[in-house]
């Protein structure tokens, strides 16, 4: 092998591994907060994708609809769930958030989609119609079960998954998508070329994890969040909204897959469920990295990017093969390393 | 009798479908399905359900044992009935070197390991060269019996449900059994099974070992149905199916599996054949479906559809009282050795800067009732957890009976002779409080997996019901026997946690706190109970906050305050020892 093929290498693995990252980041986000370990992440970069792939055919993606749709649930289960207290107020802003919103987002997609449509709006659409679905999500099909056990929630993220893997067939079809590269800019640093696209990617990443990581260690919100992962009761009695709480970290999550989504779509061809498998990617490293770390789950995912590149150029057909093995000996050490709690489990 | 007449109804209703005419072949095909699917969920209930360890790998098991009968029989030319053995054998292997790993994960990783060596071993069969990579391997043969070949579904239906009704049954032994006992306390954590000397790690691998051998008979006669085995139904989704399926009938039902894998598999047909005519062709709109349902149903009703249907049945099981006439032979004791029973020295524990247990040392003589008493977060239950070896002390020596106990762990030290109760109730409360307290004579019995499965275990079962039956009638909670522990009163579960420790036979017996949440009347039955077992010859050592229950019945007293002991002497000593009155009240101004 020479420097060329190992440097070539190193930077595949690093855009992928950087992708991983944000994955992995939103992963331990979610989880730190609601104790969901978010199998649909990759659908969240599916949705994000391919709704973006389409809007810059001048299409509408059928995401939109369905952001739609789960806000008229979400909205209905806000009623029930407070039927005995029903307010004005409280009826006002889930309205507002669980239908007004939504239904808005329609209403702007099929006004702008079309061929000419700026690029800045249709990531912006992309965007917002991700984080709705990702926050309706988490209102109908988690915030119910808040309460109940690691596992369970777990076995309904499972659930989510297939259910949003299905509809991504039906809104995007078989066929894989492609969308066009957000900068055509480049950068050639000795035999390497930086595409404007994998800067940003690092640049994006970067700044993720810098801003989660002080969100998380430094302000009041991301602490409140932090309580609320902890102790849903405890957080709850000291004044803290758990329910929002959730709310806030799918929002962020799927808003963070659907980024990384858009990054990765003018690189690679994505197909429906493409993104299962580059969010078990992320999930490898969230793991790695404790389902608690930043730091340490960004650079686990650099790894795992790295470690794929090289397998890839080395015995392809066994490339998933190495990638998922290596998480054994990772959570084998992290049992041994964790202390012996007591689990009381139902 | 009256509990196996459902079984033979069963079976007989099953044996007779493929005859009552008019039954559509397809039907048998489904059939056929429903017996694979539950095979793999019978096997999860025992993982899942009742050890509490989530796997969603089955499916690569079951990819073994098919791909070991396909490449045998195919490449080598062997007798299916021949490779039966081997494809059990090679998915029990499988599980061995994946179970030694997979079982030490704790808590959520274990769950997301299964994930990743499943989607690992769906790779595996795809891409090695004699699995046949992505197409899999045809040309099976059928099974046969002499010149008949199971080439119809109507043929291997047989095969496939006896396989059932019989795994159903075996596996119903194995948990109505000691070694049954020990995996049914797993799931509420490990620290009081292994208290009486369950082997937690051995029990874990074992279960996982049992499931994989299911998964592999599944596997093996899906091969011989299909007569082809091609990796796409051994991946991550089918894995996830088969939790699914152990969930809907309701994880922990040997039954469950059976009637989860019967509404899942008639929902999916019933899914795939309508729902392109209501919605217009769209493919795979089955999945958003199925999805959708797994959500709700965890919403509505996560303990599954089986227990639903129970309680609504008239049905009540009748149970056998224990023949408490039959003993078992007393645990081999040292015999006295010397006065001194529990000898701690210089015991230290520290968790980070904090010492929770600061050198402390004192002794358990024989025949002798010893009070640890102190202020909250004295050390008292860390000192009990040091003595029982569920913590390891960070200096300092700790013996019993003049042996040293050297760190060993919990199942060493109750071989001892020493035996507990927790401070938190620490009960399986979906068992009776006959199968609770019978884990504590967990170590009297020796049967194991094999022979409970093939009910070999009966004399030894008796011997241990019956020890378990009179230690429940001893503290006095004969009425309750038949109740499951989770319906008792804390103050009543106390009493049989302590029950549950006399099963031990033991010299020693630790207390945590067993007076409290008692009633006036309770707690004097309770500290007779223990004057009767002191004056038998027995050692108690006990952490009690009610002082008048503690002053009345200790022959000595231990204070502990912030880890350090501060006092040691008779009640009346004690009560007037101004350092224990300040650790209490406070210092007088």
């Amino acid at each position: 092998m020479n420097t060329t093929i190992l440097l070539f290498l190193l930077q595949d693995g690093i855009t992928n591994g950087a992708i991983y990252a944000l994955l992995g980041l939103a992963l331990v986000l979610v989880f730190a907060v609601t104790r969901v370990i978010l199998i649909p992440q990759g659908e969240f970069v599916t949705y994000g994708a391919l709704s973006y792939a389409m809007l810059a055919t001048g299409q509408v993606p059928g995401t939109v609809q369905l952001a739609v749709g789960m806000g008229l649930v979400a909205f209905a289960l806000d009623l029930f769930f407070a039927r005995k207290a029903l307010r004005a107020r409280l009826v006002a802003r889930s309205a507002a958030l669980n239908i007004a919103f939504p239904v808005g987002l329609l209403a702007v997609t099929y006004k702008v989609a079309g061929p000419t449509t700026p690029m800045a709006v249709n990531i912006a659409l992309a965007l917002l119609i991700v984080a709705a679905i990702g926050l309706f999500l988490y209102r109908i099909a988690f915030q119910p079960i808040a309460h109940t056990s690691v596992l369970v929630l777990l076995i309904a993220a499972v659930g989510c998954h297939l259910a949003l893997q299905g509809l991504g067939l039906v809104f995007f079809g078989a066929e894989g998508l492609r969308g066009p590269a957000l900068s055509s800019a480049a950068v050639t640093a000795g035999p390497l070329r930086f595409t404007g696209q994998s800067l940003a990617v690092y640049g994006l990443t970067i700044a993720f994890i810098v801003g989660l990581w002080l969100f998380f260690g430094y302000t009041k919100t991301g602490k409140a969040l932090r309580a609320t992962a902890v102790n849903r009761l405890g957080a709850r009695l000291v004044g803290i909204r758990t329910s929002l709480s959730g709310q806030i970290a799918f929002l962020l999550a799927s808003m963070i897959g659907a980024i990384s989504g858009i990054l990765i779509v003018p690189i690679t061809t994505l197909y429906y469920d493409t993104g299962f498998l580059i969010g078990l990617k992320g999930f490898i490293a969230a793991i790695i990295g404790g389902l608690v770390s930043y730091p340490l789950t960004a650079i686990a995912a650099i790894l795992v990017g790295i470690v794929e590149a090289f397998s890839s150029f080395y015995a392809s057909n066994f490339k998933e093969v190495i990638v998922f093995t290596l998480i054994l000996p990772v959570l084998v050490l992290r049992s041994l390393a964790a202390p012996a709690v007591e689990e009381e489990k139902d | 009798m009256t509990q196996r007449l459902p079984l033979i109804i069963f079976a007989l209703v099953m044996a007779v479908i493929p005859f009552v005419p008019g039954v559509p072949p397809f039907w048998i095909v489904l059939l056929d399905n429903i017996g694979l699917a539950a095979l793999v969920a019978m096997g999860l209930v025992l993982l899942t359900g009742v050890g509490g360890l989530t796997s969603f790998g089955q499916a690569a098991f079951c990819g073994f044992g098919a791909y070991t009968t396909a490449v045998l029989t195919t490449a080598y030319g062997l007798s299916p009935w021949l490779t039966l053995p081997a494809s059990l054998l090679v998915s029990g292997i499988a599980a061995v070197l994946l179970g030694l790993v997979t079982v030490r994960l704790s808590g959520h990783y274990l769950p997301l390991g299964t994930i990743a060596w499943g989607i690992g071993l769906f790779y595996l069969f795809s891409k090695l060269e004699f699995l046949g990579r992505n197409d899999g391997i045809s040309g099976i043969p059928p099974l046969s019996i002499g010149s008949y070949k199971m080439l119809s579904p109507d043929a291997i239906y047989y095969a496939i449900w006896i396989a059932v009704l019989i795994s159903a049954l075996l596996t119903m032994n194995l948990l109505d059994s000691r070694t049954g006992r020990a995996i049914r306390a797993l799931r509420r954590g490990h620290v009081a099974a292994e208290a009486f000397g369950v082997q937690t790690p051995r029990a874990k691998l074992l279960v996982f070992i049992y499931a994989a051998v299911l998964a592999g008979l599944s596997g093996w006669l899906y091969a011989h149905f299909q007569r082809a085995a091609n990796p796409t139904p051994f991946g991550a989704q089918a894995g996830i199916e088969y939790l699914f399926i152990a969930v809907v009938g309701g994880a922990g039902y040997v039954w469950g599996a059976v009637l989860g894998a019967g509404i899942v598999v008639i929902l999916k047909e019933v899914l795939q054949s309508y729902l392109p005519y209501i919605f217009g062709g769209q493919s795979q709109l089955e999945t958003i479906v199925f999805g959708i349902l797994l959500v709700l149903l965890l919403q509505l009703a996560p303990t599954g559809v089986w227990p639903w249907l129970m309680s609504r049945l008239p049905l009540k099981p009748g149970r056998k009282t224990p023949d408490t006439s039959l003993k078992l032979p007393a645990r081999a004791q040292a015999g006295p050795t010397s006065s001194v029973l529990l000898h701690i020295e210089k015991a230290r524990k520290q968790f980070g800067g904090v010492t929770a247990v600061n050198d402390v040392s004192f002794d358990v003589n024989a025949r002798e009732i010893v009070a640890l008493i102190g202020p909250n977060g004295a050390g008292k239950s860390t000192t009990f957890n040091l003595i029982t070896g569920v913590l390891t002390a960070t200096s300092g020596k700790i013996s019993v009976q003049g042996k040293e106990v050297e760190n060993a762990p919990p199942q060493e030290v109750v071989k001892l002779g020493v035996s507990r109760t927790f401070q938190h109730v620490k009960l399986v409360p979906d068992m009776t409080v006959l199968e609770n307290v019978a884990i504590g004579a967990h170590l009297r019995g020796s049967s194991g997996a094999v022979s409970s499965m093939l009910r070999l275990d009966r004399a030894d079962e008796a011997g241990l019901l019956a020890e378990a039956a009179r230690q429940i009638e001893r503290v006095g909670l004969s009425d309750q026997i038949d109740q499951l522990a989770g319906s008792l009163s804390l103050g009543q579960q106390r009493i049989v946690e302590i029950a549950r420790a006399l099963c031990v036979d033991p010299m020693l017996l630790l207390l945590d706190e067993p007076a409290a949440g008692l009633r006036h009347m309770e707690k004097q039955r309770l500290a007779a109970l223990l004057r009767q077992l002191r004056d038998g010859g027995m050692s108690v050592l006990l952490v009690e906050h009610d002082m008048g229950f503690v002053m009345d019945l200790a022959d000595r007293i231990v204070v502990l305050d912030f880890g350090t002991k501060i006092a040691e002497g008779t009640p009346a000593a004690i009560k007037t020892n101004p350092d224990v009155i300040k650790a209490y009240l406070g210092a007088a101004a």
